[in-house]
């Protein structure tokens, strides 16, 4: 492709994403959601069986949930919402129709901002509507049967629709992983990618005139950030060269081949579902109580938002934020500390977080749900070498020991005896002893040649292995010599 | 004809007493279910579990123990009722040999308080039909005349309390499927308020409209039946708290009590014999004190038409369960998805199911919802308005439950129109969910017409007061 064909095109893309919402049992049968566990349809009753007779019974913790997440979206839960019927047959599909929430979901509108290559965008949200996951089919590789898993049958989603408002790759992958910020910070969703809690389908079009849209493909199913950016890319590049030697753009679902690193076609609208909508009989439409919606806000976790802007103001790089964001511990933790602490010893432990923790988790050293976050001890440790009382190098070393088991880092510092030697009863004796054992460094100094400090400095430190504070022995060494 | 049975609350007050036993009740029932086999009224006998059941419960009366209100009543459920014990069917091929994993709710609340499920009765396949000769496994024969149609879909039900298997027998209705077959046999038949009695476990034919109730030889059963079987229930959302749960009919006088005739159906295809015993009951009503009035009901042409989009639509998606790959009849020569959804439920499902789905898959589709079902839906609105403007000036409406007497069998196999205008006189109440019973008036040798009566939503005790005080003058 040449890139000055490309650049006539101006991309558009929406995304859906299918978010599991955290709730212990499914979204119509009190049943306990199994995750990982490999064991299938263990995690199943009657009505995940769609048995003749069989009733769903909405689960009020979704729609809990699901308040939450319209105020994590930066708007209001919808007072009337209510359930519709989706049909269509697949054995991964027990009732022979899906519950979802069609024509009056309980998200309508909101907003999701994100920042790419340092300028911040708004993402407009069309809807996010409430529903139940299908199961899981495994077919056995060389074998003539499927098989059917209803593990996940019934586990409640929520999906949420952007506006056609994303116009890059990059910016399709920053608004995905902002999401996924977002709803685990809200508590709505572990959002845990690993074990498929947030799915992605991406809409692609093309067009040269950018008050119009081009036909668009819709690639499902997208299960990594990583995959999101891509199937972008690749659609956005598929498309332009169709269009550019001459060809028409299908309108059509598409998967993503991860090995493969490509989009492929799956079937034609032609071939779309025709759903039948029509308003479940089974559950009454879901009309919110006033004082719940206020009661949800009120208790509404700090935002990955407000979060960002904080650690923004203070002057830490976009890169680290990212970092300190992926880990909600960490994220909260480091709000709490801007708010109270002064932006130098703010940075500081931001510094730790973001680059000698996240290295140790990085290097498997240890995970972040062993390290044990504690203010005081952070702030402490922040001290220790703002007044010199310990080196950086040691800092980092007691921060591991800390973040461990949870010592306090003046206890490990003793222990570890990392304590800098700062006080001249400490350094004198040793700084005389480096003086009449290195006469031709000191002759050096008293020369005039500054670059024999260092010299001396670093004796000091073999000496006092590491303890010394550095600055402070200069200083000594130039006194003792009159200097 | 007198009844081997006595009333329920006398039987459970001998069997709580010692003075027979449950044992007796339920050999007794099954006897005479054996004896009147040729009828076709009972799909299944859940004979072991019954005799089990009995015995058991005769023993904690030995002991002293207090059993419940139904102790050792035997009762028959309608095949679409989920039961331990035997099959549960539907009538329909597509679920023979389906053995209920649970029970439904209504068969649990009964059996909470003694009573016995012995037998499962036949129906209209899913329920769909209005004389039961769209069971895919037998047409039950009219107590009356074996010639003739026990009426349906509860037709089985009907039958066999009036061939007296049993003192009570639970049916469904979703458009006048208890109260069409009451009618025919000569019965009471009482389709309570929607989200009265819970639908859990009973296999689902229309959603918005379906309901259990009780069918049985007098109101005052009805009213110990539905005492028994109403009340929310956790396991279905749609069920509705009443303030009272006292059904039991007390001293009631019809003086002053404003009765609404609905002025639409007067002139309609109502047979002769039907519109004589309506006249007389209407003088009754009178004689005896009642302030009769015309109501109208400009739109309730419709309800019929109102009636056979939304119900089909909840029909096809309702039966979209039944597919073949988890349980139930599954055509095994298939060799693709495609092709064992296409036999499994072509060879499964009756002529009436797949009309019903052809019907429910077409108004729901995309193009033509908005005409048919979504025009439905507003037409129920409306209708539903109508009858609380009625409402407002009436404290009961009257009509006759069914156009004419039982029909002779395969009368009307081959007209669905015809078969479906049976229904004309009972849809309504099924649509805008609000209490109807339907009761048997005297016709001396005659075949049986009943009388329906409704009465507004939630008012299923007045209702049932009320037809009990006219019970026995009409």
């Amino acid at each position: 492709m040449k890139k000055n064909n490309s650049s006539n095109y101006f991309p558009t893309i929406g995304i859906e994403c299918h978010v599991q919402l955290k709730t212990k049992t499914k979204l119509f049968a009190a049943v306990k959601i199994s995750e990982g566990d490999i064991r299938p349809n263990i995690a199943t009753s009657h009505i995940c069986f769609g048995m003749p007779g069989a009733l769903p019974v909405l689960n009020e913790r979704a729609i809990y949930l699901g308040i939450k997440a319209a105020f994590a979206l930066n708007t209001k839960p919808q007072i009337f919402s209510k359930f519709d019927r989706k049909h269509y047959f697949y054995p991964d599909l027990p009732k022979g129709y899906q519950i979802t929430q069609f024509s009056q979901p309980i998200i309508l509108g909101g907003s999701v901002g994100i920042k790419t290559n340092g300028e911040n965008k708004i993402i407009n949200i069309t809807r996010a509507h409430i529903e139940e996951d299908a199961g899981k089919i495994i077919h056995p590789p060389g074998k003539d049967y499927s098989l059917v898993d209803l593990n996940r049958a019934g586990v409640p989603l929520l999906e949420i629709v952007s506006e056609p408002e994303i116009h890059t790759a990059e910016d399709a992958r920053a608004y995905a992983q902002e999401l996924n910020l977002i709803m685990r910070y809200a508590d709505v969703s572990n959002a845990d990618m690993y074990l498929g809690n947030m799915r992605f389908d991406v809409n692609v079009s093309v067009s040269k005139d950018q008050s119009k849209l081009g036909t668009r493909t819709e690639t499902k199913n997208l299960n990594s950030f990583k995959s999101v950016e891509k199937a972008v890319e690749y659609e956005i590049k598929r498309q332009i060269e169709l269009l550019e030697s001459g060809k028409q753009i299908v309108q059509e679902t598409r998967g993503w081949d991860d090995a493969k690193q490509r989009t492929f076609s799956q079937r034609s609208k032609e071939d779309a579902h025709d759903y039948r909508y029509f308003p479940e009989p089974d559950v009454p439409p879901v009309i919110l109580d006033q004082e719940l919606i206020n009661k949800i806000k009120s208790e509404m976790p700090i935002t990955v938002s407000l979060i960002r802007n904080k650690l923004s103001t203070i002057g830490i790089e976009d890169s680290a934020i990212d970092t300190l964001l992926s880990e909600i511990k960490v994220g909260n933790f480091m709000y709490e500390i801007v708010n109270k602490y002064s932006v130098h010893t703010a940075k500081k432990i931001a510094n730790w977080l973001s680059s000698d923790v996240q290295g140790y988790v990085a290097d498997r050293v240890f995970t972040w749900d062993q390290v044990k976050l504690n203010e005081s001890s952070m702030v402490e440790l922040a001290k220790l070498t703002e007044d010199n009382t310990i080196s950086s190098t040691s800092a980092k070393l007691i921060l591991k020991e800390m973040l461990l088991n949870g010592e306090k880092p003046v206890d490990i510092a003793n222990k570890l005896k990392l304590v800098q030697l700062s006080g001249s009863d400490d350094l004198l004796p040793i700084i005389q002893k480096v003086i009449s054992e290195n006469p031709d460094a000191v002759a050096d100094l008293v020369a005039g040649k500054d670059k024999a400090i260092g010299y001396l400095v670093g004796q000091v430190m073999k000496l006092s292995s590491g303890k010394a504070d550095p600055e402070i022995s200069s200083k000594l060494i130039r006194q003792e010599l009159k200097l | 004809m007198m009844s081997q049975w006595k009333d329920i609350d006398l039987i459970a007050n001998e069997v709580n007493s010692g003075k027979t036993t449950a044992l007796s009740l339920v050999e007794k029932s099954l006897a005479t279910i054996e004896d009147k086999s040729d009828y076709d009224a009972i799909i299944s006998v859940i004979k072991d579990r019954a005799i089990e059941r009995a015995k058991s419960i005769d023993a904690r009366i030995v002991k002293g123990e207090k059993v419940g209100r139904l102790a050792g009543v035997p009762f028959i459920a309608k095949d679409n009722m989920l039961t331990f014990g035997s099959a549960t069917t539907a009538a329909s091929n597509i679920l023979k040999g389906f053995v209920a994993p649970y029970q439904a709710t209504v068969i649990e609340r009964l059996e909470a308080e003694g009573a016995i499920c012995v037998a499962k009765a036949n129906l209209d396949a899913f329920a769909h039909g209005s004389s039961t000769e769209n069971s895919d496994f037998m047409v039950t024969k009219n107590p009356h005349n074996k010639k003739l149609v026990p009426g349906g879909s509860s037709g089985g039900s009907a039958a066999a309390v009036i061939l007296d298997m049993a003192p009570f027998a639970l049916g469904t209705d979703t458009g006048g499927s208890i109260r069409l077959p009451a009618s025919f046999c000569g019965a009471v038949g009482f389709k309570p308020t929607y989200g009265l009695v819970s639908r859990n476990g009973v296999i689902a034919m229309a959603s918005s409209t379906d309901v259990i109730g009780p069918i049985t030889k007098n109101v005052r059963d009805t009213a110990i039946v539905m005492e028994v079987i109403a009340g929310q229930d956790t396991l279905d959302s749609t069920t509705i708290k009443l303030d009272s749960y006292d059904f039991i009919p007390d001293k009631y006088s019809l003086k002053g009590k404003t009765i609404g005739v609905v002025k639409e159906f007067e002139g309609s295809d109502i047979s002769k014999p039907v519109q004589t015993k309506f006249g007389q009951t209407i003088e009754t009503l009178k004689s005896l004190g009642a302030n009769v009035i015309e109501v109208s009901f400009p739109l309730i042409e419709y309800s019929l038409a109102c009636y056979y989009i939304i119900a089909p639509a909840e029909i096809s998606s309702n039966l979209s369960r039944y597919d073949g790959t988890r349980y139930g009849f599954s055509d095994s020569k298939a060799t693709t998805l495609e092709e064992s959804y296409n036999k499994t439920r072509s060879l499964g499902f009756g002529r009436e199911a797949k009309r019903r789905i052809m019907l429910g898959t077409y108004v729901l589709s995309s193009g033509y919802y908005d005409a048919y079902y979504n025009q439905a839906q507003k037409l129920r609105t409306k209708l539903i308005e109508e009858y609380n403007q009625a409402f407002k000036k009436c404290d009961f409406i009257i009509t006759p439950t069914a156009p004419d007497v039982a029909f002779a069998i395969g009368e009307n196999v081959d007209d669905s129109m015809k078969m479906y205008l049976t229904d004309v006189l009972t849809v309504g109440a099924s649509l805008v969910g609000i209490p109807a019973i339907s009761i048997p008036a005297n016709v001396g040798n005659s075949l049986p017409i009943g009388i329906q009566i409704m009465a507004d939503q939630k008012h299923d005790a007045d209702l049932i007061n009320f037809a009990n005080a006219l019970e026995g003058s009409i």
